[in-house]
């Protein structure tokens, strides 16, 4: 390679382009053409679905992607301080849905007046309820997993840890179908917050609804996402957490416990987790041990979409693919179970083409 | 004089390396001590083992007569000793203004931050006129005072300094060194490890001259200064 540097003349050096980009160059732009096809296909040509239907589809993209950018902070915020995947993120939240799920149930059966129970009568306590119970559940989850799969292996090869990761990831699962029965259970909401319920808008002529756990779900997520942003630029503790991503030990010389800050972001990222946890249960109604699963790699492609370890990256990266899965599907003409394969197809290409994702910016080699 | 370090023959490992074979080394309330060295001779492992970055396997450090050889750094952190690292160690993406905050991470007192501030921007004046700026976009000399600056926002009761003149052109490093000496005048303790053996050792009470990780000749500034061996070995004269 130096040798040939040297003897090739300069014009030439400057123009080569290595095989490697010539396959990235077609593949893009025959994912271009594709897509452009597609457009004009899906805006001249096919009518079948009308502006309600697309309408439709981009709700249900913006709420589930809501709740992918709330489980995508935690895969960033870990990421962003000690670069390791925490691959047992999504069983964390599962772990939450599951706490709240139990809490609804067991108010559900509290009676309160005649012929109603707690849950109804009190409503919003129940809710609340619930997320202290998910969000409990799963910050404790995650401080144990930090102490007990993560922290005795740090300091060794990072690939270590990330087995580790996939380990606990598993394990929790598994841990899960014992303890709970692999049986799909109906998560009980709220009366007024029952699923199907919801208010309508007439959209070219034809009602779309808007549901009420929909709406909850986007709202509450907004809500974390920008508690989450506020606690991390502007309290002692996300100052401590930036300081350490940037360089640990300069961090422990300001006098920062790193071990303590450590575990606390886990903490933090297993309360996101829980939270997203009971928001996913209360719109889509379903819960068993595997429903982490899905959701977790989903956010795990929103964080990298957006720029793993990048806070605004991962909310951005969550709203995009939920909207892109939502949608992907009639635009390109596909079934609708193959909306995985998109969101994973978007992971790839992103890998291939924008290693930093969308917000990132490129890692500085002491970093990786 | 009030002892306010004393570090007892302690030796500190990189693995198998041997860094420190038995440093000898105390400072006293008030003074300006320097550490000077050839490249590897242990000065940065001298000030890392003092504030915990490495332990000693052998030997203690005693600080204010309470034995912190074993501490983490953060508590020691937390006793009174900053650091002002080698290579300064800025927090790139962190504002000017977020580093000094986290320089007084440990102080939780409004009132004492304000007055600590108010005290580096009047050392640094252009440290305030780029409060907002990131970290990273500043220049070497700058990065400089902010890393003093930081190590000061916590009131330490010792300051160590690694290599506070590094890649600075000649006319920063005799200002970095004038406020160091006005640092020091003003009441705070220094340790200062650095290549600059001239400008270093002139603001000096006393010296310690560090060669493979042994202590091999101590003495003050002056003695130091006019001493054959180290005019030879580290003021480049023949």
């Amino acid at each position: 390679m130096a040798v040939e540097t040297q003897t090739a003349p300069r014009g030439l050096r400057r123009r080569r382009i290595r095989p490697y980009q010539v396959v990235q160059i077609v593949v893009a732009v025959s994912i271009t053409a594709f897509l452009l096809y597609r457009l004009q296909y899906v805006l001249f040509v096919d009518d079948l679905y009308g502006l309600d239907t697309w309408t439709r589809f981009l709700i249900s993209g913006l709420v589930i992607g809501a709740v992918y950018a709330v489980i995508a902070i935690g895969y960033t915020l870990v990421y962003g301080i000690l670069f390791m995947i925490n691959f047992a993120h999504g069983e964390v939240m599962m772990l939450g849905a599951f706490a709240a799920y139990f809490v609804f149930e067991a108010l559900g059966a509290i009676p309160a007046g005649a012929e109603t129970s707690f849950l109804n009568t009190y409503p919003i306590i129940s809710i609340i309820l619930a997320f202290i119970a998910g969000m409990s559940v799963s910050t404790g989850m995650g401080l144990l997993l930090e102490r007990v799969a993560y922290r005795p292996l740090r300091g060794g090869p990072r690939l270590v840890a990330l087995i580790s990761a996939i380990g606990a990831s598993l394990f929790l699962q598994n841990a899960a179908q014992l303890m709970f029965s692999p049986r799909r259970r109906a998560f009980a909401n709220p009366d007024f917050l029952s699923r199907g319920a919801g208010f309508e808008v007439m959209i070219s002529g034809r009602p779309v609804l808007i549901t009420y756990t929909g709406t909850f779900v986007f709202v509450g997520s907004l809500l974390l996402l920008a508690l989450l942003y506020f606690i991390i630029q502007r309290t002692r503790f996300g100052q401590a957490v930036r300081a350490i991503a940037e360089d640990q030990e300069a961090a422990a010389l300001m006098g920062i416990n790193v071990d303590r800050v450590i575990a606390q972001t886990f903490a933090l990222s297993g309360a996101m987790a829980g939270a997203a946890g009971v928001m996913w249960g209360l719109h889509n109604g379903i819960v068993y041990h595997f429903i982490g699963f899905l959701p977790g790699l989903k956010a795990f492609t929103a964080a990298v979409l957006g720029g793993i370890g990048n806070i605004p990256g991962a909310m951005v990266g969550g709203l995009v693919l939920g909207v892109v899965e939502a949608l992907g599907p009639a635009f390109l003409g596909l079934d609708f179970q193959l909306k995985d394969v998109i969101a994973f197809s978007i992971l790839v290409l992103v890998l291939v083409f924008r290693p930093s994702g969308i917000l990132g910016e490129v890692v500085a080699e002491e970093k990786v | 004089m009030r002892q306010v370090l004393s570090v007892d023959s302690i030796h500190t490992f990189y693995g198998n390396i041997h860094a420190l074979q038995g440093i000898s080394l105390e400072v006293n309330e008030g003074e300006i001590v320097t550490l000077i060295g050839g490249n590897g001779a242990g000065k940065s492992t001298t000030l890392n083992t003092i504030c915990g970055v490495v332990h000693a396997r052998e030997g203690q450090v005693v600080f204010e007569g309470e034995d912190i050889t074993t501490l983490p750094s953060h508590d020691i952190v937390l006793k009174g000793i900053t650091q002002s690292p080698e290579g300064r160690r800025i927090f790139a993406r962190l504002s000017v203004l977020e580093n000094l905050t986290l320089g007084a991470y440990t102080r939780r007192d409004r009132a004492e931050f304000k007055r600590n501030l108010e005290l580096v921007f009047e050392l640094f004046p252009r440290l305030k006129e780029r409060q907002t700026q990131f970290g990273g976009t500043l220049s070497g000399g700058e990065q400089q005072m902010l890393a003093i600056g930081r190590a000061m926002m916590a009131q330490p009761r010792l300051l160590l300094l690694d290599e506070p003149s590094m890649g600075l052109a000649p006319i920063l490093v005799q200002e970095i060194f004038t406020i160091i000496d006005r640092l020091n005048r003003e009441g705070t303790t220094i340790l200062l490890v650095e290549q600059n053996a001239q400008i270093a050792l002139s603001i000096s009470d006393r010296g310690y001259v560090l060669q493979a990780g042994q202590i091999v000749l101590t003495g003050s500034g002056q003695e130091l200064l006019t001493n054959p061996m180290v005019r030879e070995a580290y003021l480049g004269e023949l």
